[in-house]
């Protein structure tokens, strides 16, 4: 079984965010950018089931600029066989993500592509979804446990108040919660292999999908920042306060 | 045990100017030479912070078209100002008045830890292998007590020292050579230097702790290329530091603040020292509706010239600030740092390439340190530094500053550093208690509100990675004796005595706010903590500091 994965860069989830002076985005300069977390419990999960004999082969795919090179590399060092690079400088949507993906999936046949349920950067939780549409798939969100039996898919997800059990038949699609692995570490020798793994670069263009925008950010605001906190020395003052100045009870 | 081995032929710890320059020399000498750096931060430059006044003179060397290279060196120095603070005037002293290290004409505004950035991608071009997020935490000899190499940390440790789930041994790199550029108070090369006695001949080290914070300012307030250093408040007489603020690219102005770790009141708090500085008349105007977008703090070695450890042992060599090389008037060390380095690499190259007993001691690299710039400058300057531990500020200075306006370092004495910082410390009967004002959250800040700012990343559950030599002395000695000053140095308030009810205070380390900057490896009055390496990746994730 070929297992396909789809990894982004994002901005490392422990660096701090800002927008940018003139509110058109975040600041990306001089920000540590890695593997978004769920894409590397996705690639963690296809690792497993390539140990557990159940894969053959595992390819990992990022869209992106060309030092998303680097993004890939960390997956071959954890242990994917090839990369693909889509290469852009635009920032693609969902839908877009999903039509490339589409295409390389034709091309290389996987039977299973595990995704992260979402991008850490824009939240979107969209692009998986859409893939197995349009490749006309079953699908199993946010998943938190996987098991497979020869052709039969078993994915436990967790849900409000308990846990939903779906099952179904490759090809299919998997997307990542938090809760399913914890991902490795890659090893030193492993991150020298990788150097002369194979890595397919492709230029978004030449696959012939639409890449404009839908969408227009019109602005992006850091939260309004929270008045400083006061302390208050008894009950009555609480009350006082809470009546008058907040003005909640 | 048994670890997986790689095989170099040299290995270099620290991915520093002086790590960096040291691969780069090699692989232009040697290009079939392999050469391995590792460093303990998440990403190159996660873990560098400096000014920095930048001069170019060791890079003009290494790669003389670093400017058409896109070396990220862009900021002229356009103005020197040099300020004698009291607690409510400032008085500029003119610049003909200066010794000529202190000039900065020249020189550039830099972010050092872009530059190693940009220097990494200069080494990866020639081939060096620059291994991000490993840290190297043990030092490998041979039966013939030779260095062969080191071992990078296991990953994936429990706190209490089980294995995790996703747990990853550490491999062994063999060399040739390893090259030590952990910078300041490395904690291999503390090691190294305890074994082979590599400081028997020379003075203790003395070092200060640079806190520095990175701010947004009013463009109508920034001057790029504008430096600005200050001395006096609000230190008092006896404590050697001082302020720089460096107006950087895009509106952004670095403001840092060193104390000397020699300070002698256990009350005295570095950290708050900073946060008042800021609050001075000269200088608050500057952050007026300015925003702090980084925080960070890192010792630095002061003991210069009479400081500098035997720099070879057999199979291996300490480069940079690992031995230190900072020029203290000068305020700059990067040069330095990357002129050793490249001496280094030059002897390590000789050394292989004779093909001799691999691991026989670089002597030629002290050698050609002695008759290099680096030694004519720290020679010049010797005195500067501990005339002002004899004297104090006033008196000081003055002195330091006649020798080298005068007679430009040739006079015939060189004065000691005759104790370690830590000894300097008086007792808490002694001393009196500093109360500093309390942060307003705008221009002044507590340590939580700071430590954020410096994108800690520490995975809490593994063994914790400050080490007390005696888990009572803390509590028994350092605490009735000194009050506690670990609570106050430490930039990151790792360190927390806390009262429980009814119970006896306990000392409370918390480790996930390291910042890596080891000043508690060198201030603690009773030696009873030691630094070591967490797991790769942790620590602080600075962007352009």
């Amino acid at each position: 079984m070929k297992i396909l994965v789809a990894v982004k860069r994002v901005i490392d989830p422990y660096a701090k965010i800002r927008v940018n002076a003139d509110q058109t985005g975040i600041e990306t300069h001089n920000v540590k950018l890695s593997m978004n977390p769920f894409d590397e419990i996705a690639l963690e999960e296809a690792l497993r089931l390539k140990e557990q004999g159940l894969a053959s082969e595992i390819i990992v795919i990022s869209i992106g600029p060309i030092q998303a090179q680097e993004t890939l590399r960390q997956g071959l060092a954890l242990g994917a066989d090839r990369a693909i690079l889509i290469q852009t400088d635009q920032d693609l949507e969902p839908l877009v993500i999903a039509q490339l993906l589409n295409r390389i999936s034709l091309r290389e046949a996987p039977q299973l592509i595990i995704l992260g349920k979402q991008a850490i950067d824009n939240d979107a939780n969209q692009t998986g979804q859409m893939l197995a549409a349009l490749l006309n798939w079953p699908q199993a969100t946010f998943a938190s446990k996987v098991t497979i039996d020869q052709q039969r898919v078993t994915v436990e997800r967790e849900i409000d108040g308990g846990l939903q059990t779906l099952a179904f038949d490759l090809p299919g699609i998997i997307t990542t919660d938090l809760r399913l692995n914890t991902p490795r570490f890659a090893k030193l020798p492993n991150i020298m292999k990788a150097k002369s793994k194979p890595l397919e670069i492709i230029a978004s263009e030449t696959l012939g999908i639409d890449l404009t925008p839908r969408l227009t950010t019109l602005s992006i605001k850091p939260p309004p920042i929270r008045p400083k906190g006061i302390l208050v020395h008894s009950v009555d003052e609480l009350i006082d306060k809470l009546r008058f100045e907040a003005k909640v009870i | 045990m048994t670890r997986e081995i790689m095989v170099y032929d040299v290995v270099i710890v620290g991915a520093g100017p002086a790590g960096l320059s040291a691969a780069i020399r090699l692989k232009q000498l040697a290009p079939t030479r392999s050469v391995c750096i590792l460093d303990k931060g998440a990403d190159i430059g996660a873990h560098i912070l400096s000014g920095a006044v930048f001069e170019t003179s060791a890079l003009d060397k290494l790669i003389p078209d670093w400017q058409a290279r896109g070396a990220p060196i862009r900021v002229n120095v356009t103005e020197d100002h040099w300020l004698f603070l009291s607690a409510t005037n400032a008085w500029r002293v003119p610049s003909w008045l200066l010794p000529k290290p202190l000039h900065n004409a020249g020189n550039y505004i830099i972010s050092l830890a872009n530059l190693c950035r940009w220097l990494s991608e200069q080494a990866t071009e020639l081939g060096v292998d620059i291994y991000p997020g490993f840290a190297a935490s043990e030092i490998l000899y041979n039966d013939q007590n030779q260095v062969i190499g080191v071992a990078t940390g296991d990953m994936g440790r429990a706190k209490n020292g089980t294995e995790k789930s996703n747990f990853t041994p550490g491999i062994a790199l063999h060399a040739s050579y390893t090259l030590l550029a952990e910078g300041c108070r490395g904690s291999l090369t503390e090691s190294l230097i305890t074994r082979f006695q590599l400081r028997k001949d020379a003075c203790p080290q003395t070092y200060g702790l640079g806190i520095k914070e990175i701010w947004e300012i009013d463009p109508a307030l920034h001057r790029p290329g504008k430096v600005m250093h200050t001395a006096g408040w609000p230190l008092d007489n006896q404590t050697y530091g001082g302020s720089f603020i460096y107006h950087l690219e895009q509106n952004q102005v670095a403001i840092g603040f060193v104390t000397g770790l020699d300070y002698q009141n256990p009350y005295l708090d570095p950290f708050c020292e900073m946060q008042r500085f800021k609050t001075h008349p000269a200088i608050k105007p500057l952050f007026l509706n300015a925003k702090r977008v980084s925080y960070g703090a890192r010792a630095l070695n002061e003991g210069g010239y009479q400081s500098i450890p035997t720099l070879v042992f057999p199979g291996g060599a300490l480069i940079g600030c690992a031995a230190g090389f900072l020029n203290v008037p000068k305020i700059k060390g990067s040069h330095n740092a990357m002129k050793s380095a490249m001496l280094a690499a030059e002897a390590v190259n000789n050394a292989l390439s004779l093909n001799a007993n691999p691991r026989i001691p670089l002597h030629a690299y002290p050698a050609a340190l002695k008759q290099s710039s680096v030694y004519q400058e720290l020679h010049q300057v010797r005195n500067f530094r501990p005339w002002f531990s004899k004297l104090g500020l006033f008196w000081g200075t003055l002195v330091a500053g006649f020798e080298l306006k005068l007679f430009q370092g040739r006079v015939p004495w060189t004065l000691k550093h005759p104790r370690e910082d830590r000894a300097r410390t008086l007792k808490a009967h002694q001393a009196s208690v500093i109360h500093y004002p309390k942060a307003d959250g705008v221009l002044s800040f507590d340590r939580a509100s700071s430590v954020y700012l410096a994108n800690i990343r520490h995975d809490e559950n593994q063994p914790v990675h400050l080490h007390l030599r005696n888990p009572n002395l803390a509590i028994d000695v350092c605490y009735p004796d000194y009050a506690a000053p670990e609570q106050r140095y430490c930039p990151a308030g790792v360190y927390e005595i806390i009262h429980d009810l009814n119970k006896a205070p306990r000392l409370h380390i918390n480790a996930a706010n390291c910042v890596h900057c080891k000043t508690c490896d060198i201030k603690d009055p009773t030696d009873n903590i030691v630094w070591t390496v967490p797991e790769g990746g942790c620590g602080p994730n600075y962007p352009n500091m």
